[in-house]
Parts: structure tokens; sequence; C-alpha cells
């Protein structure tokens, strides 16, 4: 394999409510400076959380942040996989268009994680649920 | 985590001191409207320097603060975002458009204070 990860720290948060937003961005932000995160790197780490969070109690209503500390071949960095079960998206790339959405919110949910993060992958069908995993490597 | 609104003078400042979830948020936007009310207040500044988020729900509401208050014929100006949160705001694509910002409290007050004196 040419890129072995191994897992060295994860964090679980249960997303269930707009509290649990805020919990999971604060833990994404402690792990990340431990990992020698810049504080704007990490300010980008939680930022993304935030939305995937929030994307997960507004639409999915409950569902999982998973927070990993991954090694690449010489560096570090951190994934998030948010994952849940809810009624999932059917145009995965009309939702990557900047000014979608279908809450009538900002729209700018995954376009604009793409953008804080290096790696962006969503997953995800029609009533079966959703998993976007995002990765953000060290400098 | 509620937002302590104070009154000094004409308007009205709310620091926000911790992390706040969208509930709080949204009390916060409804105490400075009717705070906006009951105190006559002409200006209001929200003081967000201790906010290591600002994220989409964040921005939207203190967007929609800021339009309801003008409508109160008052203005709002946030001030104290952190460069850091400034450069994910952007990243991010949030947009605080036609919301006044300012450095800090001082410059946020003198802001008002030079808007009021003007008759505006």
């Amino acid at each position: 394999m040419k890129d072995l990860r191994v897992v060295e720290n994860e964090i679980h948060v249960p997303i269930n409510s707009d509290q649990d937003i805020v919990a999971a961005r604060q833990k994404g932000r402690s792990l990340a400076t431990a990992l020698g995160f810049s504080s704007g790197d990490a300010t980008l780490i939680a930022t993304a959380i935030s939305e995937l969070a929030r994307n997960i109690v507004t639409y999915a209503k409950s569902g999982e942040i998973q927070i990993t500390v991954i090694n690449g071949s010489n560096r570090q960095g951190i994934q998030l996989v948010a994952h849940d079960e809810g009624p999932g998206i059917s145009d995965i790339p009309q939702a990557l268009r900047d000014g979608f959405s279908t809450s009538g919110s900002l729209g700018l949910g995954l376009p604009g994680v793409k953008r804080l993060v290096d790696e962006f992958e969503v997953v995800s069908a029609e009533k079966s649920g959703t998993t976007v995993t995002a990765k953000k490597w060290k400098p | 985590m509620d937002v302590p609104i104070l009154k000094q003078g004409d308007f009205l400042i709310a620091t926000i001191q911790a992390a706040l979830t969208d509930a709080d948020l949204l009390q916060l936007r409804t105490g400075l409207v009717q705070k906006v009310v009951s105190c006559r207040a002409r200006g209001v500044i929200v003081d967000v320097t201790s906010l290591d988020v600002m994220d989409s729900f964040a921005s939207r509401t203190l967007r929609e603060v800021a339009q309801m208050i003008r409508l109160r014929g008052a203005e709002t100006v946030i001030v104290g975002i952190q460069p850091e949160v400034a450069f994910a705001m952007v990243q991010l694509g949030l947009k605080l458009e036609d919301v006044a910002t300012a450095l800090d409290l001082e410059e946020g007050l003198a802001h008002l204070s030079q808007r009021s004196a003007s008759g505006a």
C-alpha cells in the first residue's frame, strides 16, 4: 500500500443537537492544536467540523463525527468523517456547487467546507445516509 | 450561555464571552432586538473577540440582527473578529454584507458616535 496510515488517536462525537456542534468543534480544535497545527489551521478544522455537524443536525437530525489523527508517508493530519443515516443527497455534484441548498440556508455548506480542507469526499445515496470525509494535512 | 447586554448612553454592547450554540445565538438576536426597542438605543455593538469559530449559522444570525436593528432605525457594528476567524470565514464563503465591522470595542463606539453626531 502506497499510503499507509496508522491511527493514533480517534474521537467520536455523537451529533444530536446544536450543543453537540459546539462540543465537536471544540474537540477538533484541541486535537488539532495538540498535533501541532497552527492556530489558523486549527480554526479552519474547527469551522469545517461546525459546518459538517450542522448539516447532520439540519438534514439528518442525528449522526456522528469522527476526528482521527492520520499519518501519511511523511506528514500528519486530521481526518474528519461526518456520518449520518439521514435522507442522503440525491445529486452530489449539485450539492457541491456554490449557492445550492435545499434548506433555505446560505447554501455554502459543502463547497465551503471543501475549501477549508485539503481532501474532501462525499459518499451518499438517497435514503441511505451521507458520509463526508475531509482531510487536513499539517504543512 | 447567556450574552450580557449592557447599556452605555444611546448604545447597547453585547459581549460574547464563550462559544455559543445556535439556541444561544437566536436568544441573543431576540434579546438585542427587544432591548433596542425598550432602551430606544441608536446603536448596537456585538463584540465577538472571544468567538473562535464563526460558522454559517453564526454569520447569518449576526447579519439578521443587523438587519432587524436597522429596521428599528439603529445601527449594528460587529467588533473583534479574530484574524484566523476572518480567514476561515472568507474561505468558507461567508460575508457579513451590509454589516458594519470595526477592529475593537473602542473603534466600534467611535463609529457609532460619529454616525450619531452626523445625525444619520
